[in-house]
């Protein structure tokens, strides 16, 4: 299943994020993107009161699939039918617990399968542990940087490090989001079923371990959402030591010298940054001709002049790894090149590790799609815009949705939970339809990249089909007296626009925080707020924020165009 | 050693300079792409015509910069360019931004680094026409002496190279496991990175790491400079994952090469200031300067001093109006030399005057000394003292100097010996001027004040001969001062 995928670059499709399907008509297909972003909605404890309600069961059944099923199996105005549960949910990782909670508050009874551990690969793999080790490499960084330091009138006598406390620090994040996540579902009441959970047919999904009784249930809805593995492309050795994925290399179990990275996308990214200052020099290889292919051409352009260029870092572009050996026998990794296009063979380097970052491989194996004819596409399960599975024949499968890396559109964990709150919404009767468009995502180097919408190169592309103006403002972040005092004045965030009607089409951020910035414009995008009255919104001064501020601030929309709030706005 | 030796070189103007406005944003509105339009009128253009060899400026890309910073290069010494094409990226106080080019050519020679700072029109780059003049620019470069940046041993490659196998160890047996075929250069990047910092041809460099690869320490002893700090130490157990012993890290940290401090010093960093005045200080050592004294008796000046005080002159003012007008009797004592090779007349007459200011040096520059009176001079002195003091100095106004004039007289110092700041022909240093018994021709005595001169040059185009006679004209006006005034 995973071989189906051949590519053996980053997220590296024309469109970067993948997906958009739903909202551009875009034919894009789901690309393989590396996640490694997530924000965990509400995994704090304390929610005291769930509203659990078994009654609510009868009026969710009777008001329920409304919705045109062109299936064969439908219960559309049956008696009720006495399920397990309400709602059943196959893998416990960000986006199976984001659905979870909300299925929740909507009264709805909720079981969630998990075959490994509560959390999935963000939690466990991922973003979370990847948080940690960015969080020390972010200061290393600055108590590396004696003219950063001297700037500010600080001196520092040498920064170290030790190894195993740093991955201990990475390990224990991991367990305390983990118990956290799991306590709020217990908490709220949702049952927590252990095992691998496979479909045996329409409502109906099996569970347990491995070498134990299996348990079948019923559900009147099922959320597929298995997530994904790390890909490995074909004649890479993966051996967890010298030649590893995110998975391993998160442990931290050494700090090469040397070490190459396959693929410079997200997951590529911060680790280099990791790497680098913890003291390795790094070699990116990287499919594409350019290095970071999923970001905005500008924001790529200035990322590479501070993330790349500066540091320890070279890097082979146009190039595949077609084959990496182990270090063994005394001898270091191999790496052999081939040219991406040629197919010839071009370089050989011999380094002290290797990390795989080639993207992500939906996660779909023993799920039992045959029982319900379903047929994966490269891997993903094929999804409407309302995450409602399509079998074989191109038709709805009634009551089973999928979300998150599984179905491929947007392989990020906060994508994910906000596709299974749209799922509980749907299922408990109001019909919503997400827009991947204000999903924001973002990369957290040193300073951090960010972004939500489109690039300049797709909104122009789409203003061209559809006949509109396209825009471009931009802001520095040397100008903002926040990051001056920071002395982290490196920084761009770009706007693109249309200036006929104020619509906010993306945003950009590059510099400090630019992670926790994205927000006023994601929200702004989610919302349909427009240029012209978001410009009217007040920011603390002095704030990061302001660079924002300052960016609508500069956006030029034109005149006469009637804002939704009937404030006139003179341009 | 006040030597005032801060002519061309970009000082702390960073710090006042750069103007934190919250309300001005880099938008679209500004051009994103600025282009080296910068019609040069510094003195620098006078060596450039000769050949189709033409220099690369340091842009200003906002009304407020006066320095810029070289965020990088993006095209390398011997890349064919073409017109409109980037070249370089600039920082300025407000954003970066890509210069481009507006010649077609090719990159002969970067003059200022990446990294590197340029105040604003200063070259940053030659840009030849053909090939056959990469050679040219690339020597004029080199010549380019003082507003270069600091060269590190540039011809390490050549020099370096026959040294290196002997610093390396025998490397036979370490770097057995070497794979079949070819035998090719394995470098890291950090390594290769720095190879190309210093000029090093990285084909020379004997690896002394791991399967004999290339490490940056092994670039850096070819290069012949010290080894930058390791970053980011894994101060405890680099790869076993064992459990390692905790007393590891303590002699880990304590490896430190440098010669150990005496207990209770402390380490204070060059200011931004101090680190151009060291700069220059050591690149004066590569003039050959020789010193001549001369007593000048200042009676009638102190007489003369006296009563122009009340209009707002200065001694400094008198002395540098003094200098002024013997120089321009003595035009080789205002010239420069620039390339080892020829005299460079200054047009104009710049007295650059050396003033301390807190934990600094600045050489605020009087221009066209010789044609101002002296009361234009006192007020025009006022005005650049007030602005030594806010940091606000052009760069014109402190790196234009053509002769320089330190004082040291009001400490009661009698005699003193300066240090030629690089790019200028001769500097004068002045004691304090005392009562002293003389004996006229006659043999009669009197006590008059004198005060002692003393003028360091630069032996390549100045000799005694003219050091001499520029003295005797600055004493005969001095002490016939009345034509000061004038």
């Amino acid at each position: 299943m995973h071989s189906s995928l051949s590519l053996s670059f980053s997220s590296s499709t024309a469109i970067p994020r993948s997906g958009h399907s739903s909202e551009l008509s875009c034919a894009a297909p789901p690309s393989p993107l590396n996640l490694r972003f997530c924000g965990l909605r509400r995994e704090a404890l304390g929610f005291s009161s769930p509203k659990r309600n078994d009654s609510c069961r009868v009026i969710v059944s009777s008001r329920g699939r409304s919705k045109k099923v062109s299936a064969s199996v439908s219960d559309n105005g049956s008696a009720p039918k006495a399920f397990d549960y309400d709602l059943v949910i196959i893998g416990a990782g960000v986006g199976g617990h984001g659905a979870a909670l909300h299925a929740v508050e909507k009264g709805l009874k909720t079981a969630i399968i998990e075959g490994d551990v509560v959390g999935g690969t963000c939690v466990n793999r991922g973003c979370v542990p990847s948080k940690a080790l960015l969080a020390v490499s972010g200061r290393m960084r600055e108590l590396q940087s004696e003219h950063h330091l001297k700037a500010l009138g600080l001196q520092v006598s040498a920064a170290g490090y030790d190894r195993q406390g740093v991955a201990d620090h990475a390990n224990n994040l991991a367990s305390k989001i983990r118990n956290n996540l799991t306590n709020s579902m217990k908490a709220l009441g949702v049952d927590i079923l252990t095992g691998v959970g496979t479909i045996l047919g329409p409502q109906k999904v099996k569970y347990g371990k491995v070498g134990f009784s299996e348990n079948v249930i019923t559900a009147k809805n099922i959320i597929i959402a298995t997530g994904s593995v790390p890909f490995v492309p074909k004649g890479i050795e993966v051996d967890g030591k010298t030649v590893i994925t995110s998975d391993h290399a998160l442990k931290l179990e050494s700090v090469p010298d040397w070490i190459a990275i396959v693929g410079s996308g997200y997951i590529g990214l911060e680790f280099s940054d990791v790497y680098t200052a913890l003291g390795s020099e790094v070699t990116f290889i990287e499919a594409l001709d350019q290095l970071m292919p999923g970001f905005d051409p500008e924001i790529g352009k200035l990322a590479q002049r501070v993330l790349i260029n500066p540091r320890k870092i070279d890097y082979h572009t146009g190039v595949f790894a077609s084959k990496i050996t182990p270090a063994k026998d005394g001898k270091p990794v191999r790496i052999e090149l081939i040219d991406a296009k040629t197919k010839e063979p071009k370089d050989a380097l011999e380094v002290d590790a290797a990390l795989i970052a080639t993207g992500r491989a939906p996660f779909t194996n023993g799920l039992g799609l045959e029982n319900i004819s379903v047929v994966t596409q490269r891997g993903f399960i094929p999804v409407d815009e309302r995450m409602r599975v399509i079998d074989a024949d191109g038709n709805l499968v009634p009551h089973l949705y999928c979300i998150g890396d599984a179905n491929g559109k947007m392989m990020l964990a906060h994508a994910a939970s906000a596709q299974g709150i749209s799922v509980v919404e749907q299922v408990t009767g109001k019909d919503h339809v997400l827009n991947h468009l204000s999903i924001p995502a973002a990369c957290f180097t040193h300073p951090e990249i960010s972004m939500v919408g489109l690039t300049e190169p797709q909104a122009r592309e789409k203003a061209e089909k559809e006949g509109f103006e396209v825009s471009v403002a931009k802001t520095s972040f040397k100008a903002n007296t926040k990051a001056l005092a920071e002395n982290e004045g490196e920084g761009l965030a770009k706007l693109i626009y249309r200036p006929d009607n104020g619509e906010i089409l993306g945003v950009h951020i590059f510099g400090l925080h630019a992670a926790d910035l994205i927000h006023e414009a994601s929200n702004a995008i989610a919302l349909g707020t427009r240029i012209q009255d978001i410009k009217f919104a007040v920011h603390a001064h002095p704030t990061l924020s302001e660079v924002l501020d300052e960016l609508f601030k500069s956006a030029k929309v034109h005149a006469h165009v009637p804002s939704p709030v009937g404030e006139p706005v003179t341009v | 050693m006040a030597s005032p030796l801060l002519s061309r070189v970009s000082i702390s103007n960073a710090t006042a300079g750069n103007t934190i406005s919250f309300s001005s944003s880099v938008s679209n509105g500004l051009l994103w792409r600025r282009s080296i339009a910068f019609p040069d009128k510094s003195r620098r253009k006078v060596s450039t015509v000769q050949a189709k060899i033409r220099e690369i400026f340091m842009p200003a890309l906002s009304s407020t910069m006066t320095e810029g910073k070289i965020v990088s290069w993006i095209k390398s010494e011997g890349d064919v360019l073409s017109k409109g094409e980037s070249v370089v990226v600039v920082e300025s106080d407000k954003a970066d931004m890509d210069v481009e080019t507006f010649y077609d050519g090719i990159l002969a020679a970067i003059v200022v680094g990446d990294g590197e700072v340029a105040p604003v029109g200063a070259p940053i780059g030659l840009l030849a026409e053909t090939e056959e003049e990469i050679a040219e620019a690339k020597a004029k470069a080199s010549k380019s002496g003082s507003s270069a940046p600091p060269p590190p041993p540039a011809p390490a490659a050549a020099s370096a190279s026959p040294a290196a196998p002997a610093v390396a160890p025998p490397k036979s047996a370490a770097s057995a496991p070497v794979p079949d075929g070819p035998k090719k250069i394995v470098a890291t990047p950090f390594a290769k990175k720095l190879a190309k910092q210093h000029k090093v041809d990285i084909g020379s460099v004997v690896g002394t790491g791991p399967f004999g690869r290339i490490t940056p320490a092994d670039v850096e002893a070819a290069a012949g400079i010290s080894p930058s700090k390791s970053t980011g130490v894994n101060v405890v157990s680099p790869v076993a994952a064992a459990p390692a012993p905790v007393a590891a890290a303590a002699p880990k940290a304590a490896a430190s090469p440098a010669p150990p401090p005496i207990p209770g010093s402390t380490v204070v960093p060059f200011t931004t200031m101090q680190a151009a005045v060291s700069k220059n200080m050591v690149e004066s050592l590569s003039v050959p300067t020789f010193r001549v004294g001369y007593p000048v008796l200042t009676d009638k000046l102190d007489a003369l001093y006296e009563k122009v005080k009340p209009k707002g002159v200065t001694m400094t003012a008198l002395l540098a109006k003094a200098a002024a007008m013997a120089l321009a009797q003595h035009p080789v004592v205002n010239a420069s030399c620039k390339d080892g090779k020829s005299f460079t007349y200054n047009s104009s007459i710049n007295i650059a005057v050396a003033v301390a200011i807190n934990g600094g040096l600045i050489t605020p520059v009087l221009q066209d000394a010789d044609k101002l009176d002296l009361y234009l001079l006192s007020q025009k002195w006022k005005e650049l003292v007030e602005k030594a003091r806010a940091k606000q100095l052009q760069p014109h106004e402190y790196n234009s100097g053509t002769f320089t004039l330190s004082n040291l007289g009001m400490f009661g110092v009698d005699r003193f010996d300066a240090i030629l700041p690089p790019g200028q022909g001769a500097i004068m240093a002045v004691g304090a001027s005392k009562p002293t018994v003389v004996t006229d021709k006659d043999g009669f005595f009197s006590v008059k004040s004198k005060m002692l001169v003393n003028v360091t040059a630069d032996h390549r185009i100045i000799y005694g001969a003219d050091l001499a006679a520029f003295l005797q004209t600055f004493a005969k006006i001095v002490e016939n001062p009345e034509s000061l005034t004038l």
